[in-house]
């Protein structure tokens, strides 16, 4: 490797480290301390390490909610994912195969939800009339709702780099399009699929306000809420309130971890068509 | 099935799932917002107003004030995140050392919500006892109160955004840039020219699809957000870091639904009134290269 | 055998009184005095009800914590029981419409009038029970400071800036705490204010409901901005005003690192639990205007709590609330967070021993005029604004003339949008 690269790399890793991670070096060492060391939180080392104290209190605050919340929020996040990838798959390869004004009408209407904000109220309303509200199941069909944007945009760049001959072929062989569809295209998305897993299932896993409107109530408590109910209860104890955004981190964390490398794969035919 | 999909193997009919969610849960509560947009519409009851709401929004005192916050927020997030995001992105692929530790340490604050990075600063830029400050002190700085100056407060806000948000225009960035072949970079050298000018004559042209999708979400990102500003300020101290999206939540916040929503309408004809044509110049001039 | 066991068993539970296992849901604020007075009157309420269990949901206080309420109860997705504001706050609940009326219960028909008048509509029919005692708005005050120094309390508002100025000159100490990092708290010097605002302008609640004053052109009025204003300007205020917490604000009033801070006296009950060695070092007095004469107290009545139409467990929840507003709940209150001020259910004694600062607070209450209630509780319109507009006057960003009339146009938006007359 020539010096200039180590030299580029040494520098890089000493601000990123600032820059990037130093933050996070923060919520670590106050999830650690008393709530008296953490009232005024700095960098300064705890006097006595309670992680492990911190870790539970924070766990089984209001009767566990933290873990209910973990189950919740995973729920909602694997249920939309799920949906989205497939629906919103379908979308983009006929609107990319097949250039018309129906689809390009379609395509519009599917990137305004990219723009347009939520009516939250009418949606509440919705919900109650079809008996969805305060469900998992309703915020899973919101969930897909507000994520399909984005879902489609992708799909329907990177299906370009397909080419058409893999369905022509298909169908020459006597395959229904469904069949064509899920055998060999979908297959070949696969890239592109891992990418938007993880990025809206960051996205989703994240969400604060619209838990906040459309899941109220104790046991449909999500992660973010936690945090934010925790802000108002744990004013004097910033300590907890750290750890809590500690625990919250990782399960993001983990997929990303989990899904690196296919993140750029993913991403390459999908920004480069534009 | 219809007789359309024996004749074309894409069909109609796939877009039905995703349509029935997206109208059902989407479009129809928006398009019913629109008719609330011009009632008098509190939780408990609505009246019609016709454009009372408008005309109140429209001279709301700080309005004003609040679009060209809202505009300078988003240009200036946009610019930085298409900037930086491009030279970490170049960094991160020349080969350096501790390149793929580093691609994940800039893309890791995008795994972070939004609350607990809003906590996570409000601590780090308190005035007199948040590090930062504590850390310009020590080398003899007087660091100014990031949040708590109004002509500062909104800038502060920008730079968590760009700070939070620029992994994702890297990683866009790099994967445009590995489809780049070497053999333009090839010719350029052969041509005599510098890494600079290879940097301009062949990088940032080759790129610009991926330039393009990180200025338009990064830009819709930058009209629409609320949730840091709000995390962080709440569009304080007073109303300086106030933006639309936090303007139409304190109307939904006081119970005046009906104004709110008039200002949702206004905001989403504002993000389709500067995105639209920029998108269409932008992809149009990217089909003729 | 099974009929025998089926029989005693029915018998059981009818001399049990309440019917099978009930979880009554209840949403309160996030106060520390609050959690803990609700932890004890559920307990208690539990031990003697065994049936009977509760669940405690906490929001937000503040504006984001109204939306949450307002929101719930337009949907119908109330808890069973919720603890909300009363007065104009409590208006804006459409009541007739969303609450459940509780004037047959035998605890409510005796409560303080004053109160009553603050949780009931057009028609007399009351809806809420206090979920605290009456408390005051004015100034929380270091007394060891006052002591150290040979300050008085003053009587008047030059009094009370001639005591800042010693401070300044004489400690590091902070004269005046001021803490916006939770807006609400920055609108004490003007909302206290109000006592002074009154005694020289007797009609202007009405006047003002009815759009015939306003704060911007009606002297008396405009002072509490002024004075917030005049505060910042003489540099009394906090180093880190713009960021301190309310939390902040109490530590520091009760360690003496800032030596004024204008708030209300429930706040006593929220040192009791974070500091309680340091209670008696807290003293209070009311908001001094010009004359020495006319010196009073601006007051709030209690936050309440309330039943929506859409609880399923209405019978037990007044039931409960029955409870809560009877001699032994507000006892069992009283108990956990110390007296905070006058209850308002008869027969509710304060214990001997109170805290200094509600001892400098009875006073008040005991003389004929020297309390006014708030003008929230007095006119429905409060606009919304008012927060951030103190939180500009207070930091030096407007002026108080200014933030006046931002505050009659917030005002007036409010009133339109609720459909008031003369708007």
């Amino acid at each position: 490797m020539k010096p200039r690269q180590i030299l580029n790399g040494g520098l890089a890793l000493s601000a990123s480290l600032v820059i990037f991670v130093i933050p996070f070096l923060f919520v670590l060492i106050n999830a650690m301390k008393s709530p008296q060391e953490a009232s005024q939180p700095d960098f300064a080392l705890p006097e006595r390490w309670l992680f492990w104290e911190n870790f539970v209190t924070t766990v089984q605050t209001r009767d566990y909610a933290l873990l209910l919340a973990y189950w919740n929020s995973t729920v909602i996040t694997v249920g939309a994912i799920t949906l989205l990838v497939i629906f919103g798959a379908m979308v983009g390869y006929v609107v990319q195969r097949r250039p018309s004004t129906v689809t390009r009408i379609v395509y519009m209407v599917a990137l305004s939800g990219l723009m347009i904000p939520p009516a939250v109220v009418p949606t509440i309303w919705l919900l109650q009339s079809v008996g969805l509200f305060k469900t998992l199941n309703g915020m899973i069909l919101i969930q897909v709702a507000y994520g399909l944007g984005f879902t489609v945009l992708l799909y329907r760049s990177f299906i370009g780099t397909i080419p058409r001959e893999l369905d022509e072929a298909a169908i020459i062989d006597g395959a229904k399009p469904w069949q064509v569809f899920f055998k060999v295209v979908l297959p070949l998305l696969k890239p592109v699929t891992l990418t938007v897993i993880v990025v809206q299932s960051i996205s989703i896993f994240n969400d604060f306000t619209h838990p906040l409107y459309y899941l109220p109530g104790r046991d449909n408590v999500t992660v973010q809420l936690t945090l934010y109910n925790f802000q108002s209860q744990f004013a004097s104890q910033m300590n907890l309130l750290f750890m809590n955004i500690l625990l919250i981190t990782i399960p993001p964390l983990i997929v990303f971890i989990f899904f690196n490398r296919q993140i750029v794969a993913g991403m390459t035919s999908g920004a480069v068509k534009g | 099935m219809p007789a359309k999909s024996r004749i074309s193997p894409y069909p109609y009919w796939f877009f039905l799932p995703a349509a029935a969610i997206f109208v059902v849960f989407f479009l129809v509560p928006t398009v019913a917002s629109f008719y609330f947009s011009l009632t008098y519409w509190d939780p408990f009851e609505a009246r019609f107003a016709g454009w009372d709401n408008y005309v109140q929004f429209f001279s709301e005192p700080y309005l004003l004030r609040g679009t060209v916050n809202t505009l300078a927020f988003a240009v200036l997030t946009s610019g930085m995140k298409t900037v930086i995001g491009l030279l970490l992105a170049v960094l991160l692929t020349s080969g350096m050392m501790g390149q793929s530790l580093l691609r994940s340490i800039v893309f890791f604050p995008v795994l972070v919500s939004t609350i607990g990075v809003g906590l996570l600063f409000q601590e780090l830029m308190h005035p007199t006892q948040g590090a930062i400050n504590v850390a310009l002190a020590a080398v003899g700085i007087d660091g100014p109160g990031w949040l708590t100056n109004p002509s500062l407060a909104l800038f502060s806000v920008a730079l968590v955004d760009v700070w939070r948000g620029v992994g994702l225009a890297t990683l866009i960035y790099i994967a445009g840039l590995a489809t780049i072949g070497p053999e333009y970079y090839e010719a350029a050298r052969i041509d005599g020219a510098t890494r600079l000018q290879q940097f301009w004559r062949v990088t940032v042209p080759l790129i610009r699809p991926a330039t393009t999708t990180v200025i338009i979400l990064s830009l819709i990102g930058g009209l629409r957000l609320f949730d840091l500003i709000w995390a962080m300020t709440r569009g304080g101290p007073g109303f300086s870091s106030d933006v639309l999206a936090s303007v139409i939540y304190k109307q939904y916040q006081a119970g005046f639904w009906g104004l709110s929503t008039a200002g949702n309408v206004i905001l989403f004809l504002l993000i389709a009134l500067i995105i639209a044509p920029l998108a269409w110049w932008l992809n149009r001039r990217s089909i003729d290269s | 055998m099974t009929k025998t066991l089926t029989t005693t068993a029915m018998a059981l539970a009818l001399t049990a009184g309440a019917a099978s296992a009930e979880e009554l849901s209840l949403l309160i604020d996030n106060g520390p005095s609050t959690i803990a007075a609700f932890e004890a009157l559920t307990a208690a309420y539990t031990e003697m009800h065994p049936d009977v269990t509760f669940s405690i949901e906490i929001r937000p206080a503040g504006g984001e914590g109204d939306n949450i309420v307002k929101s719930r109860l337009a949907t119908g997705e109330m808890t069973d029981l919720f603890m909300y504001n009363s007065g104009s706050l409590f208006q804006a609940l459409r009541p007739e419409r969303t609450l459940v009326p509780l004037n047959d219960l035998e605890n409510v028909a005796p409560l303080n009038d004053s109160f009553k008048r603050t949780v009931q509509d057009a028609q007399g029919r009351v809806y809420g029970v206090p979920a605290e005692g009456a408390m005051g708005g004015g100034i929380l005050y270091h007394v060891p400071t006052y002591q150290e120094l040979g300050l008085e309390v003053p009587r008047t508002w030059d009094a009370f800036m001639a005591n800042n100025a010693v401070i300044a000159e004489k400690t590091d100490k902070a004269p005046v705490i001021q803490t916006y990092r939770n807006t609400w708290t920055s609108q004490l010097f003007v909302l206290a204010d109000y006592y002074n605002v009154q005694s020289e302008e007797p009609g202007f609640a009405e006047a003002y409901t009815a759009n015939a004053v306003k704060f911007a052109d009606t002297p008396a009025a405009l002072k509490g901005f002024e004075r917030l204003q005049a505060v910042h300007e003489a540099g009394y205020l906090n180093a880190d005003y713009g960021a301190a917490s309310f939390d902040d604000g109490l530590h520091m009033v009760a360690n003496g690192t800032g030596v004024h801070y204008p708030m209300l006296t429930f706040s006593i009950g929220a040192i009791r639990q974070n500091s309680p060695e340091l209670i008696d070092d807290v003293g209070f007095f009311a908001q001094p205007g010009d004359d020495a004469e006319k010196n009073g107290l601006t007051i709030w009545l209690p936050s309440a709590v309330y039943i929506p139409k859409s609880s399923e467990h209405i019978d037990i929840a007044k039931d409960f609330l029955d409870f809560v507003a009877s001699v032994e709940g507000c006892e069992t209150i009283v108990e956990v967070n110390g007296a905070i001020g006058p209850q308002l259910v008869p027969g509710c004694e304060l214990p001997d021993d109170v805290p200094t600062a509600i001892a400098d607070m009875l006073p008040y209450f005991e003389q004929d005029g020297r309390t006014a209630p708030a003008l929230e509780f007095l006119s429905p319109i409060k606009g919304p604004a008012l927060e951030q507009l103190t939180v500009e006057v207070g930091s030096g960003i407007r002026d108080a003339k200014s933030a006046a009339e931002r505050y009659d146009r917030d005002v007036a938006k409010q009133a339109r949008q609720l459909g008031l007359p003369n708007w």
